[in-house]
C-alpha cells in the first residue's frame, strides 16, 4: 500500500458509475460546515478505522472535519471495555462507581476540548456524556456502533439520559433502534476498497503470503476470520467442516486469537487448537490486528467464507469477503443478515448442519460459487462502500444543520 | 418533430435517503397490522416505493417491505404473494394504499386459527426516510439530449423523477411524461410514458423501456 491516503477520484474505479460525481454533488449543500467527531481512541478498534478513511474525504469534498479523542493514551480502556460489554448485553452487573468513574472521566477531559461545530458527532458510550457540557449552538449527534439490541437495562438506563439530550442517533441496524424521544437515523458501517485489508492483490502475493502461512492451494479452502468468542462459534465451524469433509477434500483455515486478558477467549483458543491438533487440513492462525494484508490474501484464497456467528454487531467482515467475490455462508445473527442476501449472495444458516449443507452444495457447483461470488461484489459495491457512507454523512449533516437552521 | 427544442429545459435530478427507524417492530402478523394503522405515510412510503432505491442492483424477490416480511421472515408465502400483488399504481394516494394494506392483512388473519409469527427470522421494523434532492447540473433541451442523458445517469435520477413524484409528491403525472408533453410538444410519447409503471420491473428496466420509447420516436423522426 502506498503512504498516499486515497482521494475520492482514486474510488472512481471502484464505485457505482457517477457515484464520485453525484457526491461532489451533494457536498454542495454543506460545503463549508464543520464537522467535530469525538471517539474513545484514534489508534484502536473499528471506529478510528472508520474515521481515518471517513475524515480526510468530508475535508476534500469542503466539510471541515476536526477529530478529537477521549481516551488517546488508553486509561479508560477496561472502563469502555466493561460499559460496552454490559450494554451489549453482558452478564457482569456494573457497581455503582463505574458510572461515577465515567462521568468523573468525561468531566476531566471535556474542559480539554473544543466542541464547536456544526455537528458534533460523538461515538459510543464514553464520550456521550460530553452532551452535558455542549454549547448552544450546533447539532449534536451519538453514533452508536455497538450492538444495543439487548442491553442490560441499568446500563442503557444510565446512557439514556445522556441521549435523550442530543438532536438525533445514529445506530448501525434498525434491530438497535431503541425507545427514544429523538430522530434515530440507521447508517450501515463500510469498507473502504482501497485499504490494505480490500485492495486488489496480484495473484502471486496471494500465492506467497498463503505459502508463508503454511497454507497449501492444492484443495478448496473454506476460512473464518474471527477472534475467538463462543458468539462466533469457531467450535461449530469446525463441526460444519467436519460434516463437508466427508464427501468434499478440503482445508478449513480459522483466523482468529484471543487476548491474553479475556480468559474466556484464552480458554476457547486451546479447545479450537485441541480440535485442530490431528488433522493437518485445519489451519488455526493467530494473526494480529495489523495482518490487513494477510486477511486480505486468505480471503482471496479461499473457496468459501463463513462467519457462522450466533450474536454479532454488525460483522463488516462478510462484506469484506463479498468484495472479494466470494459466497458467504453467515449465521444469521445482526448485520449479517442486511449484507448477506438469501441464495442470491450467499446464505444465512441457523445451525451447524446448516453451514456444511450450503458449504456441500457451494462445493459441488463450482458454477453457483462464481455466481453468487459476483453478485455479491456487486451488493457490496451498491452498499457497503465507504463512498456511501461518506454520502449517509453528508446527507446527515444536509438534514440536520437544516432543521437547526 | 423530435429535433424541437424546448423553451424551459430538463433539470435531471438525483437523490440521497438517509434512513429514519420509528424504533417500532412487529413480530407477529396482528402486530404489522397494529402499527400499520398508525404509522406516518412516511412509513408506508417507505416500505412501498423507496424501496427502489435499496434494491438498485439485486431486486428482491417481492416488491415491497410487507411481502417480503411475510414471505422470508414469516414463512407465510400465501400473506406475502396477496402483499405482493398490491400495485401502489392502482392506487389514488398513500392513505388509500395503507387501507388496501391493512384491509387484506386483517382479512388474511380473520382466517386463520392462529397469527403467524416469526420463529427464525427477523421482526418486521418499521422505518421512513429523508429524501434530499441532489441537482446533477445536467439539463436538456432536446428528445435526444434527453434520451442520451438518460440512458446513462444514477439511477436516484430515475426514482425521484418517476417514483417520487407521483408517490410522494402526488403529482398526476411523473416528471418525464410531463416534460416532453409541455415542453417538446409529444402528447403521445408523454402518454406512453405516462402509462409506465416502475412496480413491477425496477429502475433499470423503467430506464431501458423509457429510451427505447425516445428511440422509437427519434427514428421515426429521422
Amino acid at each position: 500500500m502506498t503512504a498516499r491516503r486515497p482521494t475520492l477520484e482514486d474510488y472512481r474505479s471502484v464505485v457505482p458509475a457517477g457515484t464520485v460525481d453525484f457526491l461532489r454533488r451533494l457536498s454542495e449543500r454543506v460545503r463549508g460546515r464543520r464537522i467535530l467527531n469525538v471517539s474513545v481512541s484514534r489508534e484502536v478498534g473499528g471506529v478510528a478505522e472508520i474515521l481515518h478513511g471517513l475524515v480526510p474525504l468530508l475535508e476534500e469534498v469542503g466539510v471541515e472535519s476536526a477529530w478529537e479523542t477521549l481516551d488517546g493514551d488508553g486509561r479508560a480502556a477496561p472502563l469502555t471495555a466493561r460499559l460496552h460489554h454490559a450494554l451489549q448485553g453482558g452478564e457482569e452487573r456494573l457497581p455503582e462507581e463505574i458510572f461515577e468513574q465515567f462521568l468523573a472521566f468525561t468531566r476531566a477531559r471535556a474542559a480539554a476540548l473544543e466542541l464547536t461545530a456544526d455537528m458534533v458527532l460523538t461515538h459510543d458510550a464514553l464520550p456521550a456524556g460530553l452532551v452535558e457540557v455542549r454549547p448552544q449552538e450546533g447539532a449534536w449527534v451519538w453514533r452508536c456502533h455497538i450492538d444495543v439490541s439487548h442491553p442490560q437495562r441499568r446500563a442503557w438506563t444510565f446512557l439514556r439520559q445522556y441521549v435523550v439530550k442530543y438532536e438525533a442517533a445514529v445506530f448501525s441496524l434498525p434491530a438497535f433502534a431503541q425507545r427514544l424521544p429523538i430522530p434515530q437515523f440507521m447508517i450501515y458501517p463500510a469498507i473502504d476498497p482501497l485499504s490494505d485489508k480490500n485492495r486488489e492483490l496480484p495473484a502471486r502475493s496471494v500465492d506467497s503470503i498463503c505459502e508463508r502461512l503454511g497454507v497449501p492451494r492444492d484443495k478448496p479452502i473454506l476460512l473464518q476470520v474471527g477472534r475467538f468468542d463462543r458468539f462466533k462459534d469457531p467450535l461449530g465451524v469446525i463441526e460444519a467442516y467436519r460434516l463437508v469433509k466427508r464427501q468434499h477434500d478440503c482445508r478449513l483455515v480459522l483466523v482468529g486469537g484471543a487476548e491474553s486478558d479475556d480468559p474466556e477467549g484464552v480458554e476457547l483458543s486451546a479447545e479450537v487448537r485441541e480440535a485442530a491438533e490431528r488433522d493437518r487440513d485445519l489451519h488455526v492462525l493467530e494473526l494480529g490486528a495489523s495482518a490487513r494484508v494477510e486477511v486480505n490474501a486468505l480471503q482471496r484464497a479461499a473457496t468459501i467464507v463463513l462467519q457462522k456467528s450466533t450474536r454479532e454487531g454488525f460483522g463488516l467482515g462478510v462484506a469484506e469477503a463479498m468484495w472479494k467475490s466470494k459466497p458467504v455462508i453467515g449465521g444469521f445473527a445482526g448485520g449479517i443478515t442486511a449484507q448477506v442476501v438469501y441464495g442470491v449472495t450467499g446464505y444465512t444458516v441457523n445451525s451447524v448442519e446448516g453451514a456444511a449443507f450450503r458449504a456441500r452444495q457451494l462445493l459441488a457447483d463450482p458454477t453457483l460459487c462464481t455466481r453468487l461470488g459476483q453478485a455479491a461484489r456487486e451488493h457490496v459495491r451498491q452498499n457497503f462502500l465507504v463512498t456511501r457512507h461518506l454520502g449517509d454523512m453528508l446527507a446527515l449533516l444536509a438534514t440536520l444543520v437544516k432543521r437547526n437552521g | 418533430m423530435s429535433e424541437r427544442a424546448a423553451r424551459t429545459p430538463f433539470p435531471f435530478l438525483g437523490c440521497w435517503e438517509l434512513q429514519e427507524m420509528l424504533g417500532r417492530r412487529a413480530y407477529d402478523e396482528r402486530e404489522l397490522l397494529e402499527h400499520l394503522e398508525e404509522v406516518p405515510l412516511d412509513s408506508i412510503y417507505f416500505h412501498t416505493h423507496s424501496v427502489f432505491l435499496r434494491e438498485r442492483g439485486l431486486p428482491g424477490p417481492y416488491p415491497n417491505d410487507f411481502a417480503s416480511w411475510a414471505a422470508i421472515q414469516v414463512r407465510d408465502r400465501v400473506l406475502g404473494e396477496k402483499l405482493g400483488i398490491i400495485d401502489p399504481h392502482d392506487l389514488s394516494d398513500l392513505e388509500s394504499l395503507r387501507t388496501e394494506v391493512v384491509s387484506l392483512i386483517d382479512d388474511h388473519l380473520s382466517q386463520l386459527g392462529a397469527v403467524p409469527r416469526v420463529i427464525f427470522g427477523e421482526p418486521f421494523y418499521f422505518m421512513q426516510s429523508r429524501v434530499l434532492e441532489i441537482p446533477t447540473g445536467v439539463k436538456v433541451r432536446t428528445l435526444k439530449e434527453f434520451r442520451d442523458v438518460l440512458s446513462t445517469v444514477d439511477s436516484s435520477v430515475v426514482y425521484l423523477h418517476v417514483v417520487e413524484a407521483r408517490g410522494r409528491k402526488g403529482r398526476r403525472r411523473h416528471d418525464f411524461a410531463t416534460w416532453v408533453d409541455e415542453q417538446l410538444g409529444l402528447p403521445e410519447l408523454a402518454a406512453a410514458m405516462a402509462r409506465m409503471n416502475p412496480f413491477p420491473f425496477g429502475l433499470e428496466e423503467i430506464r431501458r423501456r423509457l429510451v427505447a420509447l425516445c428511440d422509437g420516436v427519434l427514428a421515426a423522426g429521422a
